[in-house]
């Protein structure tokens, strides 16, 4: 019997496929984890699960649950270092940049001169983002100089202390439509376009998934982003451009509802298969 | 079948519904999760929060 610990807090779609394909096998144990009541006594928790798959739609809960269920010994899919990792695009970035992954031109800065500095030099127009976030929310497209000195006043003062770092992306023109790619392990095992008139293209505002091929170039590129974040389970988005396939983000909890149908894999099936072989051998989570 | 806490209408449930599983009431669109299921019991679902996402 595996026994799996199910870490989450609402049920969306994307867990409730996860969970019927779970149930589906045989000699498994599912025993669901609601981050809402989880209490940790630090040293001398002892936990009865093979392994964990986090499911948490909070980053912050994901990250640091994950971290004390590995502080108790357990197996988690995925890591903490992934979720730290893929949870921050200025990490994110650091990683692909040390690992030789393709990305837009990327640049940091901690205060509104220095950021406006970095604008100019870059030229416009550029993408300003918060290190975290998801689902393209508070993405900021500056095209002139008027906008970057208003959308830096207005993150400075009314912000939270981490929207006063400042992660710029050069804007890259997508021409409606970027890719994301999913990668269980070692294998990219399908790929979407995401379309929509407007520049940003996350399905969660509104993009539409259709079908990407798997090109050899997709297919490395992808699987050389995830062991540049730590591997496991991740989607990874990506601009077509004039040089090639360029990384933009890493995604560690992924969301999949809109392309099951669109590729054709069974991408529970898969995540579960993963999860599973976790839980009996070393090297993966 | 349970009342919706927002506008008083219907909010039917299948068996396989789980505990936190998201719906939306099909009178007046809120988004609900499902507090219990035996018996079936469902509140507004949490707002969207800054660091939520995938």
């Amino acid at each position: 019997m595996i026994r799996v610990g199910f870490l989450h807090s609402v049920i969306r779609p994307e867990e409730k496929l996860l969970i019927k394909e779970f149930q589906a096998r045989d000699k498994v144990h599912l025993e669901m984890v609601d981050d809402r009541k989880l209490i940790y006594n630090l040293g001398k928790d002892k936990f009865d699960y093979d392994v964990v798959l986090e499911r948490c739609i909070n980053h912050s809960r994901a990250l640091h649950a994950l971290r004390l269920f590995e502080s108790a010994g357990l197996k988690c899919v995925n890591s903490s270092q992934v979720a730290a990792i893929c949870g921050d695009k200025i990490l994110t970035s650091i990683h692909l940049q040390e690992r030789g992954v393709p990305q837009p031109e990327v640049r940091i800065a901690f205060t509104e001169e220095s950021t406006l500095q970095a604008i100019e030099e870059m030229g416009y127009p550029v993408v300003l983002k918060p290190a975290v976030g998801s689902w393209g929310r508070l993405l900021s497209k500056v095209n002139d100089r008027d906008a970057a000195e208003t959308v830096l006043e207005h993150k400075a003062t009314l912000g939270t202390y981490h929207h006063s770092i400042f992660y710029l992306q050069k804007y890259i023109e997508k021409h409606g439509r970027d890719i994301r790619s999913f990668v269980i392990g070692d294998q990219c095992i399908g790929a979407i376009y995401r379309t929509s008139e407007h520049w940003i293209t996350n399905t969660a505002r509104g993009g539409a998934a259709q079908n990407c091929p798997l090109t050899e170039e997709l297919k490395e590129l992808s699987v050389k982003a995830a062991r540049a974040v730590g591997g496991g389970v991740v989607a990874i988005d990506l601009f077509e451009t004039e040089r090639g396939l360029l990384v933009n983000e890493v995604n560690y909890t992924m969301e999949f509802r809109n392309s099951i149908e669109t590729t054709g894999v069974n991408i529970p099936r898969l995540i579960v298969d993963y999860v599973l072989q976790a839980a009996q051998g070393p090297g993966h989570g | 079948m349970v009342e919706c806490p927002v506008c008083g209408g219907s909010v039917k449930l299948g068996k396989d519904t789980v505990q936190g599983e998201l719906i939306a009431c099909a009178e007046c669109g809120t988004e609900l999760e499902v507090t219990g299921v035996d018996p079936f019991t469902v509140a507004e679902a949490p707002k969207e929060e800054e660091d939520w996402g995938e």
